[in-house]
C-alpha cells in the first residue's frame, strides 16, 4: 500500500492505523471467500446441465436445492467467522460426544439410502452425520492435541488421537461409508503431522496402515474373511483392472474417463451426452468432475482445479497465520479433509485412484457435504479474522 | 522442543517454528505434486487422446435407427391391389433395458427350440422314407399301416417348446409387464413370451409386442414414459393381404429378417430388423418390394431410450410395386370352385382333404390363377405369432404347402397323352394298332388291370385316350421299355420331371423313373445304409432289384414312381397346345407370376421377361391324333369327361381334356383333371387335382369347368362326371 505522498514524513502513526482499518474492512479472507463462492458457482453451472434430464419435468430440481444449500452454508460460514473459534476448544468433550451420538443415531434410525445407512431423513433435509462429523472430529482432535500440548511427542498422545479418530471412523465404515472413515483417519494423521509428532511415530502409523490395507484387501479375502463389504473391496481394487468387470465398478470409471476425454480442450457444452444422459452414474454427486470435464473441457476442469488450489493454498496460509495452536491444528485438519477429498475424488474421475465414495467439496450435490465444507471454511475465516485482528500484516513474508 | 511451544497465542505471525514450516512445506509440496499429476492426466485424457474418447462417447450415445421403407404393393394383372402396406404405431420393448436374467432365459429357450426343430425334421424324414418304402408295394400289412399312422402322428407337429417363465430375479420386469398388460390388452405372460421369442429371433433389436395398440393406449404410454422404462412406440409397417387365404402360399408372407437370413445372398445388404419377404412372391421379388431403409441417427440415454434431438436423417425409399399375371376375378372364382369341388366330394363320402389348381396362358406361361387347399391367412404373420398359433398352422394339414408347385403326386391318366406322343414319335406304336383287350393284362407273372377291372375291347390310340384304357397304355409302356427311355425323355422335354423355373422360391423338381434313376436310388440307399448303419433306409421298395418292365408300365399310366405337380403338368399340356397350334413347332413356356415392376405412382419400372424355356418340335400328324383323342374325351359321348362339359360351347371353345385318377396305398384315389381350351386370343390350360377326391371326372374335372366358364364368361355349371376310369 502506498501512503499518500504528502503524508510520507509522518507515516509512522499511520502504520498502526492502517492494519486496524484493513482488519475492519476485510472481515473475511477475500481469496478464500472467492475460492469458496467460485466453486459454488461452478457447482451450480455444472449441475444445471448435468441434471436437467435426471428428474423429467423438473430440470431445476438439483440446481435449486444446491443453491439453497450453498446459501445456507455461506450464511453459516459468515456466522462462524464472527465467532471466536477458540471458544470451541473448551467444548471439545461435548463436540466429540455429539460426533459419536450423531453417527450412532444414524446407525440406529438411519434410513437406508443406496444400500447404505448414512443419513437421517428430516422433513426438509436429510442429515448425513458422517459429513458434519468431519468438522466435529477436526475440532475435538485439535482440542485434544492442544490439551496435551506438552506431551506431543509422547506415544500416548499419538495413540489417543488415533484411537479417538478410529472409533467414529469404524462406526461410519460400518454404515457403510468407507470414504468418510478414510477422511477421518487422514485428518487424524495430518493433525499429528502438523502438531509435530516424531517422524518415527508417523512412519510407524503409515506402516501399520499399509499392513492393515494389505490384510483387508488381499490376505483376508484370499482366506475367505471379508473385512470390508464386497462392493467396497471391488471399488477399491477395480481401478487396478478396469476392463475385468466393465459391467460394474470398472464401468463407472471407464464412463467417467470417456466423458472427461470427450470434453477435449474446451468442452462439449450443450451437446454433452455422457453426463447428461446418465452414462456416468452419480454424475451430480461423486462423479461431478466428469460432468465438468465433459461440458467445459480442459479449460473448465483446470479452472475448477485452480479454485481448489487457491482454497488449499489459503488454508495452508491460514494455518501458518493462526494466532494459536488450536487454530493451526484446525486449519491443518481442514487442509487434510480438503486435499484428501479433492485428490481422491478427481483422481477417481480421471481413473488414477480407486473408487471411494468421497464427495468433491463444494462441487458435489448434497446439503451435508456443502454445509460441512462451508462450516470448515467458516472456521478458517474465524482463524483468519482473529489472526488479522491481532497482528500487523506487513510483518508477514506471506502476504497474499 | 515441540513446534507448538513457540506458537504462543501472542506470537507474531510469520515467525512459525522451522519444524512447522517444514511440515507445511511438505503438505504444500504434496498438494503441488498431486495437482501436477492430475493436470497431466487431464491433459492426456482431454487433449492428447480426446479424439478417441469423443468416438467412444458417440458409440455410447448414438444409435442409427432404421426408418422402415414402405413395402411395395402386389397387384393383379389389371392393377388391382392384392397385398398392401399400412403403417401402425406399435409398442416395442427394448431388450437392452431388461435385466440380464431375461436374455439368459431367451438363450435357454433358443437351445430347446433348436432341438425341437431337429426332431421335427427327423420325424418328417422317417415318414417320407417309410412312405417311399410302401409306395412300391402292392399289399400292405396291418402292422405297416399302423406303423405309418404312428410315424405320421409323430411328424404332425413340431414339439411345442414352452417358453420358460420370467426368472425370480427379474421382478422389476415382471412388474413392468404386469403394468403394461392392461394398457395394451395382452396378458403379462403373452408379453413375456413375445419378448423372449423376439430376442431369440434377433438379439438386441427392439421387440414389437403389439402392432396396433390403439390411440388411447399410445397416449397413455407416452404420457407415462418414466413408468415404463424400456417400452417405446414405433411406427411399423403392417402387410395386409386383402383377400386373406387367397393364393396365400404363392404370395408368401413377410417377417423381420433374422440373424441367419442376413447372411444369405438374398438378403445381402439388408439392415437388421428390416421386414422382408419370407416365402413365396414376397421372398422371390423381395429386392424390388422392400425398398431402401432410411437411417435416423438417434441420441440415446444410458438405458438405450431415444432422446429427442435433431440429428441428420436419411429418408427411406419406398419399395416398387409388383404386378402379377394373376387375374383377380379368375383367382377368386378358381379358389371358390376348388372349395366347391372339395365340398361336393366330401358330401359324396370322400375324405377330399386337399387340392390345388393352376390356370395358365399356354403361349406365354403367364399364370392366371393358382391355388392350394387348405390355405392359411397370411395376415396372421403380419402380427406377432405365438408358438401355439404357429404350431396350429403347421399342423393344419400342411396349409403352408403350395400343392400346385410343391405337391409330389402321381398323375394318373392325365399322363397318357405324353405316353402316347412319345410312343408314336418313337415308332413304338402306330395310330391304328389295337391293344389291351380285357380287364387285365399279364406281364411277368403280374396282373395290370383297368380301373374297376373294366373289360374293355382292344382299341386304337384315339379311342384309348377318349375312354382312358389302362390296359392299352400298360401295353404301350411294356413295348416302349425295350426302346429305352422314350416316354421318360418325352416327359422331361415337355416339362414333367424338369424344374419349371417358376418365379417362386421353391418348387418340386419331379421324378420320372428310369433305369438311371433306379441305379441312383440304389446307390443312395447303399450309401445311406453305410453311413447310418441301418439294415434299410427305405429309399426303395426292393433295394438292389434291377429295372423291370413293370416300372415302365406303371409310369405309362401315370402311376408307380412318377411324381410331379399340377404346375409341371400345366407346362406339359401348354407345350402340347403350342405345338398343336403351330403345326408341330411349339415351345415349352416359362411359367411365371411376375409381370412387371411399377413404381409407387404406377409407372412402369421394368418389364419382367420370361422367354420360353425351349422349343419342341413334334410330329404334327401324331400330335393331331393325340389332341383328337383328348378332345373326344371331353366332348364326345363315352369320353371320360364328356358329361362334365355337357352344354359347353365346344365350337367356340373346344376343350382338350384328360381325367386322371391316381392311386395311393391306403388312401382314397386322387382326382386329377388337365385341359387345354382353344381360343385365338385367350387360350387357357387348367390343371386341377383333389387329394382323396375320387375319380378324375368326379371331382377335379367339374372344378376345371367352373374355372373355364369364368374365364370365357360362360354360364357356370358344376357337373360331376360319372366316368369311373382312371
Amino acid at each position: 500500500m502506498t501512503p499518500p505522498p504528502a503524508a510520507s514524513p509522518i507515516a509512522a502513526p499511520a502504520e498502526v492505523a492502517v492494519p486496524r482499518a484493513r482488519a475492519l474492512r476485510m472481515p473475511l479472507d477475500p481469496l478464500l471467500t472467492l475460492a469458496a463462492i467460485g466453486l459454488g458457482v461452478c457447482s451450480l453451472v455444472t449441475l444445471r446441465a448435468a441434471t436437467q434430464h435426471l428428474i423429467p419435468g423438473q430440470p431445476r430440481y438439483y440446481v435449486d436445492r444446491q443453491g439453497v444449500y450453498l446459501l445456507v452454508g455461506l450464511a453459516l460460514m459468515l456466522a462462524l467467522s464472527r465467532f471466536d473459534y477458540a471458544r470451541l476448544r473448551h467444548m471439545a468433550y461435548g463436540i466429540y460426544a455429539a460426533l459419536l451420538l450423531s453417527i450412532l443415531a444414524v446407525l440406529a434410525l438411519g434410513h437406508a439410502a443406496n444400500g447404505a445407512q448414512r443419513a437421517i431423513n428430516f422433513p426438509l433435509f436429510s442429515f448425513q452425520a458422517s459429513e458434519i462429523g468431519k468438522v466435529l472430529l477436526i475440532l475435538s482432535l485439535s482440542a485434544l492435541l492442544v490439551a496435551r500440548a506438552r506431551q506431543l511427542r509422547a506415544p500416548g498422545t499419538t495413540v489417543r488421537v488415533i484411537a479417538a479418530a478410529a472409533l467414529p471412523a469404524l462406526l461410519v465404515i460400518v454404515q457403510p461409508d468407507l470414504g468418510s472413515g478414510m477422511v477421518y483417519m487422514v485428518i487424524a494423521f495430518t493433525l499429528l503431522f502438523v502438531a509435530g509428532t516424531s517422524w518415527r511415530q508417523l512412519t510407524a502409523i503409515v506402516a501399520l496402515v499399509l499392513a492393515a490395507a494389505t490384510f483387508a484387501l488381499v490376505l483376508a479375502p484370499a482366506a475367505g474373511v471379508h473385512v470390508l463389504k464386497p462392493f467396497q473391496e471391488e471399488r477399491l481394487t477395480a481401478f487396478l483392472h478396469p476392463s475385468s468387470n466393465p459391467e460394474k465398478q470398472g464401468y463407472q470409471q471407464e464412463e467417467s474417463k470417456v466423458a472427461i476425454g470427450a470434453g477435449q480442450k474446451t468442452g462439449r457444452g450443450e451437446s454433452s451426452t455422457q453426463t447428461k444422459l446418465n452414462f456416468v452414474p452419480e454424475d451430480h454427486t461423486d462423479f461431478i468432475f466428469a460432468a465438468v470435464g465433459e461440458q467445459y473441457g480442459f479449460v473448465g476442469a483446470a479452472l475448477v482445479l485452480s479454485l481448489y488450489a487457491l482454497l488449499i493454498w489459503r488454508t495452508l496460509r491460514i494455518l501458518t497465520m493462526s494466532k494459536d495452536l488450536f487454530g493451526t491444528l484446525v486449519a491443518g485438519g481442514v487442509v487434510a479433509m480438503l486435499m484428501f477429498q479433492v485428490f481422491v475424488n478427481v483422481g477417481m474421475a480421471v481413473g488414477i485412484m480407486p473408487i471411494t465414495g468421497v464427495t468433491l467439496p463444494l462441487m458435489s450435490y448434497g446439503g451435508s457435504s456443502v454445509i460441512t465444507t462451508l462450516l470448515a471454511v467458516g472456521l478458517l475465516q474465524s482463524i483468519y479474522v482473529r489472526a488479522g485482528a491481532s497482528q500487523a500484516p506487513r510483518n508477514s513474508i506471506f502476504r497474499y | 522442543m515441540s513446534t507448538i511451544e513457540r506458537l504462543q497465542p501472542s506470537e507474531p505471525r510469520g515467525q512459525i517454528s522451522p519444524q512447522l514450516g517444514l511440515r507445511v512445506a511438505i503438505l504444500g509440496g504434496f498438494a503441488l505434486a498431486m495437482f501436477a499429476i492430475i493436470f497431466f492426466r487431464l491433459w492426456y485424457l482431454q487433449v492428447l487422446t480426446g479424439e478417441q474418447y469423443v468416438h467412444q462417447a458417440k458409440v455410447n450415445d448414438q444409435r442409427v435407427l432404421a426408418i422402415p421403407a414402405p413395402r411395395g404393393e402386389i397387384l393383379d394383372r389389371s392393377g388391382q391391389p392384392i397385398v398392401t402396406s399400412s403403417t401402425k404405431d406399435a409398442v416395442q420393448v427394448i431388450p437392452g433395458a431388461l435385466p440380464v436374467a431375461v436374455s439368459k432365459q431367451a438363450a435357454e429357450y433358443q437351445q430347446e427350440l433348436g432341438k425341437a426343430q431337429a426332431e421335427y425334421i427327423e420325424a418328417h424324414e422317417r415318414v417320407k422314407a417309410f412312405e417311399r418304402q410302401l409306395s412300391g408295394r402292392h399289399t400292405i400289412t396291418h402292422a405297416q399301416r399302423l406303423r405309418l399312422h404312428q410315424l405320421r402322428r409323430l411328424a404332425a407337429h413340431i414339439r411345442l417348446v414352452p417358453i420358460p417363465p420370467l426368472p425370480a430375479s427379474a421382478s422389476s420386469t415382471r412388474h413392468l409387464f404386469d403394468r403394461l398388460a392392461p394398457v395394451i390388452k395382452l396378458s403379462p405372460r403373452l408379453i413375456d413370451e413375445r419378448v423372449i421369442t423376439g430376442i431369440t429371433k434377433l438379439p438386441y433389436a427392439p421387440v414389437t409386442i403389439k402392432e396396433d395398440a390403439g390411440r388411447g393406449a399410445l397416449t397413455y404410454l407416452s404420457e407415462r414414459r418414466n413408468e415404463f422404462p424400456g417400452v417405446r412406440q414405433e411406427p411399423v409397417a403392417i402387410r395386409t393381404y386383402k383377400y386373406g387365404e387367397m393364393a396365400a402360399q404363392v404370395l408368401g408372407h413377410v417377417g423381420q429378417v433374422n440373424e441367419p437370413e442376413l447372411k444369405t445372398q438374398a438378403f445381402r445388404g439388408v439392415g437388421q430388423g428390416t421386414v422382408v419377404g419370407q416365402q413365396g412372391l414376397e421372398y422371390y421379388y423381395d429386392r424390388y418390394l422392400r425398398g431402401t431403409l432410411g437411417a435416423q441417427n438417434v441420441q440415446v440415454n444410458a438405458a438405450g431410450e431415444p432422446i429427442p434431438t435433431a440429428l441428420p436423417k436419411t429418408e427411406a425409399i419406398a419399395g416398387h410395386s409388383l404386378r402379377l399375371t394373376l387375374d383377380l376375378g379368375l383367382e377368386q372364382e378358381s379358389e371358390r370352385a376348388l372349395r366347391q369341388g372339395i365340398s361336393a366330394a366330401q358330401a359324396a363320402g370322400k375324405p377330399a382333404d386337399a387340392g390345388a389348381f393352376v390356370a395358365m396362358e399356354p403361349r406365354s406361361g403367364q399364370i392366371l390363377a393358382i391355388g392350394s387347399y387348405p390355405s392359411f391367412n397370411p395376415n396372421v404373420f403380419a402380427k406377432q405369432l405365438t408358438e401355439q398359433q404357429y404350431s396350429a398352422l403347421i399342423a393344419g394339414a400342411g396349409s403352408l404347402t403350395d400343392r400346385a408347385v410343391d405337391g409330389e403326386y402321381p398323375t394318373g391318366s392325365t399322363f397318357k397323352p405324353i405316353t402316347a406322343m412319345a410312343a408314336l414319335e418313337a415308332g413304338v406304336i402306330t395310330p391304328n394298332e389295337v391293344f389291351g383287350p380285357g380287364p387285365c393284362i399279364m406281364v411277368g407273372g403280374e396282373n395290370f388291370c383297368n380301373a374297376g377291372h373294366a373289360a374293355l375291347p382292344a382299341m386304337a390310340l384315339v379311342e384309348a385316350l377318349k375312354v382312358s384304357s389302362d390296359t392299352y397304355f400298360f401295353e404301350v409302356g411294356e413295348r416302349a421299355n425295350s426302346h429305352g427311355n422314350v416316354i421318360q425323355n418325352k416327359a422331361r422335354e415337355l416339362g414333367v420331371g424338369t424344374p419349371s423355373e417358376i418365379d417362386l422360391p421353391e418348387e418340386f423338381a419331379g421324378v420320372v423313373p428310369d433305369r438311371q434313376w433306379l441305379a441312383r436310388r440304389n446307390r443312395e440307399e447303399a450309401q445311406c445304409k453305410r453311413e447310418k448303419h441301418v439294415s434299410t433306409c427305405q429309399l426303395l421298395a426292393e433295394p438292389g432289384a434291377p429295372w423291370t418292365v413293370g416300372y415302365n408300365m406303371q409310369m405309362a399310366v401315370g402311376q408307380g414312381d412318377l411324381l410331379t405337380d399340377p404346375l409341371q403338368m400345366a407346362v406339359a399340356y401348354s407345350a402340347l397346345a403350342n405345338a398343336y397350334t403351330h403345326e408341330g413347332h411349339g415351345w415349352v413356356p416359362h411359367p411365371h407370376l411376375g409381370m412387371q415392376i411399377d413404381d409407387t405412382s404406377g409407372a412402369l419400372v421394368q418389364d419382367l421377361s420370361f422367354p420360353p424355356l425351349r422349343r419342341v418340335n413334334l410330329n404334327y400328324g401324331d400330335l393331331s391324333l393325340v389332341m383328337e383323342g383328348i378332345h373326344k374325351a371331353a366332348s364326345e359321348s363315352g369320353g371320360t369327361s364328356a358329361d362334365v362339359w355337357a352344354g359347353w360351347n365346344q365350337v367356340a371353345h373346344p376343350v382338350f381334356g384328360k381325367t386322371g385318377t391316381a392311386q395311393h396305398e391306403g388312401k382314397e384315389d386322387q382326382s386329377w383333371y388337365m385341359c387345354y381350351i382353344e381360343d385365338h386370343s385367350r387360350p387357357i390350360v387348367i390343371a386341377t387335382t383333389v387329394e382323396q377326391g375320387g375319380f378324375g371326372a368326379e371331382t377335379a374335372a367339374p372344378i376345371a369347368r367352373l374355372i373355364a366358364a369364368k374365364w370365357f364368361g360362360q354360364a357356370e355349371k358344376y357337373v360331376s362326371g360319372s366316368s369311373k376310369t382312371a
